[in-house]
């Protein structure tokens, strides 16, 4: 067992983890942080997308050790200081970005690191910048119209599929 | 995954050492390494991360030639543009997730079939550096995931040349995002490179008539009579072998008018 320290959300925390403990299990079973999901084997499915200093990175594919040090963004992370959602989130309650839930944590991630890098992105580049988030229900749509709304551009000529 | 230990050197000096131990294995990205070990089907006694190594991070021009560390991101290659081919490519690679992560040195000593590295490393005639020697690419790749690092060798960085004239097609295998078929096509002052991935039982594969083609007329009818022979070229569930040497032939095409 090695100890890892690292800032998850603004807070410091640590604990000792073996070589093969992935950031994501770190999160999840160390540190109670249960947004972050798993939903493959594969590092193909993205619902485990988190910030590592910063950029998004899947927690299935980094080890918990590799992330000593490091400043962690989650999902747990992003609503606003009053517990109130943020404009990501919000949006996708607004424009029913979700069904089941199961990949949002990952999507909410990516579209946070898109919308950091590109802060008006073109309908293509969110759907570019999606291609490692995997989602089994909403047929991307809504998600990409809820990205778009909360880059403050106008979405009603997006026809909700 | 079965446990190891993981180790973290500042230099290549002491990533070289810890690679000395019994089953050590290199870690770059991991974006291949960790999908593998979960499948149980490496079982290293430790890994040696590169990813603190400073020396192997980040990337520069030398009058005409771009030097890349081995830990460079495929993200720090993507956002470069000196080479503006090879950044393209880099952009292409995978999603922004596994670009963040993985490395040029690791896509290269995997020499996964299907990855778009190997093309562009082969088309420009790249030297691979390692901790102990140089390798020229035209030795460097030796058939699908086999190359001539020996055991605990490490890529340190790679030179590559910049051609007058470069691009990389990919056509994606949209479920894996790798390529079904890439062609990089390559123009220097002394003749033209064409290297194609993900086509070939042998991996990546300079295809040598189009070059010779091309040397004499950069343009993609220069290509029209010449074909593809698909005896060994890969069949699987997203391609037959006629279809991927069909694919080549296209994307070389493309890529040289892309090229312009
Ligand atoms: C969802 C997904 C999509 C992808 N799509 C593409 C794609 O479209 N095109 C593509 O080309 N690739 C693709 N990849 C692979 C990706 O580019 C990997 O980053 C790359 O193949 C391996 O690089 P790495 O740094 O992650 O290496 P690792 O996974 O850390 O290592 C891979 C192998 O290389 C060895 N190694 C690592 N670094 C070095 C070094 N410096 N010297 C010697 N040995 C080393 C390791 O021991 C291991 O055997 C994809 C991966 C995923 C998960
Ligand atoms: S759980 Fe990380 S990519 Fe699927
Ligand atoms: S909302 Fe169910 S997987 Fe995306």
């Amino acid at each position: 067992m090695t100890k890892v320290t690292m800032t998850v959300n603004g807070k410091t925390v640590s604990g000792d983890v073996e070589g093969r403990t992935l950031l994501a299990s770190f999160l999840r079973d160390d540190q109670g942080l249960t947004g972050t999901h798993i939903g493959c084997d594969t590092s193909q499915c993205g619902a485990c997308v988190v910030h590592v200093d910063g950029v998004a990175v899947k927690s299935c594919t980094m080890l918990a050790a590799e992330a000593d040090g490091a400043t962690v963004d989650t999902i747990e992370g992003q609503a606003n200081a009053d517990g109130s959602l943020n404009v990501i989130q919000q949006a996708f309650q607004d424009h029913h970005g979700l069904q089941c839930g199961f990949c949002t944590p990952g999507m909410v991630m990516s579209a946070a690191a898109l919308l950091k890098e590109n802060p008006k992105p073109s309908e293509q580049e969110v759907r570019e910048y999606l291609e490692g988030n995997i989602c089994r229900c909403t047929g991307y749509h809504n998600i990409v119209k809820a990205i778009m709304a909360a880059s403050g551009q106008d979405v009603t000529a997006i026809a909700a599929e | 995954m079965y446990n190891f230990d993981v180790e973290k050197p500042g230099t290549i000096a002491e990533a070289a050492a810890a690679m000395g131990a019994d089953e050590a294995q290199a870690l770059g990205g991991g974006q291949t390494l960790i999908p593998t070990l979960k499948q149980r089907l490496a079982s290293p006694s430790k890994l040696v991360s590169l990813k603190g190594v400073a020396e192997m991070q980040g990337m520069g021009k030398d009058g005409n030639t771009l030097r890349i560390g081995g830990a460079t991101t495929h993200a720090t290659v993507a956002a470069d543009g000196s080479y503006p081919a090879l950044s393209a490519l880099a952009s292409h690679i995978g999603d922004p997730a596994v670009r963040n992560r993985g490395t040029i040195g690791g896509s290269l000593a995997n020499n996964d079939p299907a990855a778009c590295y190997p093309a562009a490393a082969l088309a420009s005639g790249a030297t691979i550096v390692t901790n102990t020697r140089q390798i020229s690419a035209d030795d460097y790749f030796q058939g699908m995931f086999d190359t001539a690092l020996e055991e605990g060798e490490i890529i340190t960085a790679v030179s590559f040349p910049i051609p007058q004239a470069a691009n990389y097609q990919k056509f994606v295998q949209p479920a894996s995002r790798f390529a079904l078929v890439g062609v990089f096509v390559a123009k220097y002052a002394d003749g033209v490179r064409v290297a194609v991935t993900g086509a070939s039982n042998e991996g990546v594969f300079r295809w040598t008539e189009a070059e010779a083609a091309l040397s004499t007329n950069f343009s993609a009818s220069a290509l029209d009579g010449l074909t593809v022979d698909p005896d060994n070229m890969i069949t699987d569930l997203h391609g037959a072998a006629a279809y991927r040497a069909h694919l080549v032939k296209v994307m070389t095409g493309r890529a040289v008018t892309a090229a312009g």
